[in-house]
């Protein structure tokens, strides 16, 4: 039977070389693969393992186990074709090795899934031997999983341990007992009076102190309450002063954004550079919100988090999340497809510069190679954004007088750089020393 | 004793504004017709504008100025004439700055597609994202016209790249993931 089947492998594969290589719709081919496998005999020697590795390298791009994503559900695509369609694990590797021939030889099958899926093609795999096939199939026609039921958590504080009694009912025996207590003192407090009073006995009284009481000594001494007002205005000066100075500045902003967009998680633990998402801060004055297109670059195929979890922030937590993008940019995860009805995701602005001060990222991330982090502060760290720099005039100087400029081979430079090194006699020119001082280049 | 009060009174005031001061809200200003622009800002909101919402589309049938006009369709036809007649505006390879495609590859690619485009980047090795195939996959072939194409319009699972990249950046990423095909085939 096994040579059978090369046979007619073989004919496919001088077909699709002459003719129909550019295009085959991978998802189709693989579907009947993986059917066929499950079913038969063939499936004996099948390694699902080694068809794990390969479905993850090959299909998985398009194709998820449980999930209809570019192509549609393989698990159990082989019994499903047998059973529905009637057809076979050799109907499987045509189709995963060249679906566009078999689209063309008019297969009903063939014809009847590229229409379901608005002609997307199927890329060809005439690399995969039948070796390799079958372990995919063997892969897909593995069963579900069960769900890992979670053990249910003993809480710490609950008092549900040994004993017996819950930490509350301690807690409220012995605040019974202390009231007991105390009412008892109240009681023998008012008998001993009154037994004192019916004896005669005198009780003790305080005295009324003579001395002058500090305060007043303090305030009648003239020399220093002078030196405690001057003490008491600087101090407030100083205070007055911080909080001037203060008005206008945001660092450490922390607003809630309409969508928990986490940047540890992306650009930390997935380590996405920068300028994937803020792709603008390479070429213009803004560093740009990323439009949601972007987001779903990736998240048309990731739609649940898998990674580490705090209580506060659960899974559960974060594919609600995500859940809130797919309603924001239309996406129906179900049909894999744009719904069209789209919601503008109002984020909140971090960074604002006043209007009366010009600044430019690309001048800044393009031409001075400033890493992000610089300004921004750790955000590969940042579970939620915050303004890390003061964003103050002081702040830019200061920074304007350290960095040194980058000139190496930056013709731009050439000129300025040798003229002015000569005039500050240094080696290196700081910002400052360019010009990066003067009120115009900012004030404008 | 007055003045003592008096200032007592106005530090509590200070101090306590100070405090008051949320994380979740901006701080005050002095002069907010100084901070605030007149001219629209970037990614304001303004009542002009279809939900206030001032980041929109270009209208349909104008081309953005250094933009130029793409006619091949997103569809598998699109894809296979784009295949076979693409080619790109770059005719001798001196012309290619290979070092800024690397640079543009590396913040847009590699992170699915890995730094040598073997379909090994981050994502994928972190199994977030699975199935990217290796430049060098025969059953795709990928050719500068087909590369341009799957850039501009995505693939599959691919989104389209056509606003992180402009035109020429594209073609730059296009002949570095050409480079990167030929590297892998040998």
């Amino acid at each position: 039977m096994n040579k059978k089947y090369k046979k007619v492998d073989s004919k496919f594969y001088l077909i699709k070389n002459s003719k129909f290589f550019p295009c085959i719709s991978l998802g189709k081919l693989l579907l009947p693969l993986a059917f066929i496998f499950t079913i038969s005999s063939f499936g004996q020697d099948a390694d699902p393992v080694k068809g794990k590795a390969l479905f993850n390298s090959n299909c998985a791009a398009c194709h998820k186990l449980d999930k209809k994503m570019t192509g549609p559900a393989l698990r159990g695509v082989e019994d499903r074709l047998y059973n529905d369609e009637g057809l076979d694990r050799e109907w499987l590797y045509k189709w995963i090795r060249n679906s566009s021939s078999l689209i063309k030889s008019g297969d009903d099958y063939a014809n009847k899934i590229y229409a379901e899926y608005n002609g997307a093609a199927m890329t060809a795999y005439p690399q995969l031997s039948d070796d390799d096939l079958n372990n995919i199939l063997a892969y897909t026609a593995q069963e579900k999983p069960a769900p890992v039921i979670k053990a249910v958590e003993v809480s710490p504080t609950g008092g549900n341990t040994s004993n017996g009694i819950s930490n509350e009912i301690i807690l409220g025996v012995f605040a019974f007992m202390f009231l007991l207590l105390s009412l008892g003192l109240f009681v023998v407090n008012k008998t001993l009076r009154s037994f004192a009073a019916q004896n005669n006995i005198q009780l003790p009284t305080k005295k009324k102190s003579t001395r002058k009481p500090l305060w007043k000594a303090f305030v009648d001494n003239q020399f220093l309450m002078l030196c405690s007002a001057i003490i008491m205005l600087l101090v407030s000066a100083y205070f007055v002063y911080g909080f001037l100075m203060q008005i206008g500045v945001n660092q450490g902003y922390e607003p809630v954004q309409p969508i928990h967009y986490s940047h540890k998680i992306h650009s930390g633990d997935n380590e996405i550079d920068c300028n994937y998402c803020h792709s603008s801060a390479r070429v213009s004055k803004h560093s740009g919100i990323p439009s949601l297109n972007v987001c779903m670059n990736c998240h048309k195929s990731i739609y649940e988090y898998n990674g580490e979890t705090t209580e506060e922030y659960s899974k559960e937590f974060y594919d609600a999340e995500i859940q809130k993008l797919y309603k924001a940019v239309g996406w129906d995860d179900e049909s894999q497809e744009y719904t069209g009805e789209t919601q503008a995701v109002k984020w909140v602005r971090i960074h604002n510069l006043p209007d009366f001060s010009y600044f430019n990222h690309a001048q800044h991330v393009s031409v001075g190679g400033i890493e992000c982090q610089t300004c921004h502060g750790p955000v590969e760290e940042m579970e939620i954004m915050y303004q890390y720099s003061p964003l103050t005039m002081g702040w830019c100087i200061n920074c304007h007088r350290e960095t040194n400029v980058k000139v190496k081979d930056n013709q731009y430079y050439e000129k300025i750089h040798e003229q002015l090194s000569k005039k500050y006699g240094v080696e290196k020119l700081t910002a400052a020393q360019m010009g990066g001082l003067e009120c115009g280049k900012c004030h404008y | 004793m007055k003045n003592i009060f008096k200032i007592l009174i106005i530090t509590l005031v200070i101090g306590s504004l100070i405090s008051c001061n949320s994380k979740d809200s901006r701080n005050y200003e002095y002069m907010p017709n100084m901070y605030r622009s007149i001219p629209y800002d970037t990614y304001g909101e303004y009542d002009n504008f279809v939900d206030g919402n001032s980041a929109l589309i270009p209208p349909e049938g104008t081309i953005a100025r250094g933009y130029s006009l793409f006619e091949f369709e997103n569809n598998t036809a699109g894809y296979e004439l784009a295949k076979k007649q693409l080619k790109s505006p770059f005719t001798s390879s001196a012309e290619v700055d290979i070092k800024t495609g690397k640079e543009l590859y590396n913040i847009y690619c590699a992170v699915c597609h890995g730094s040598k485009g073997a379909g090994q980047g981050i994502l994928v090795k972190r199994e977030k994202i699975l199935g990217i195939p290796s430049y060098s996959d025969v059953g795709r072939a990928i050719n500068e016209g087909s590369i341009y194409h799957t850039i501009y319009y995505g693939k599959n699972s691919m989104g389209s790249y056509a606003g992180q990249l402009n035109e020429d950046e594209r073609w730059l990423v296009t002949h570095y993931v050409l480079k990167l095909k030929s590297d892998l085939e040998n």
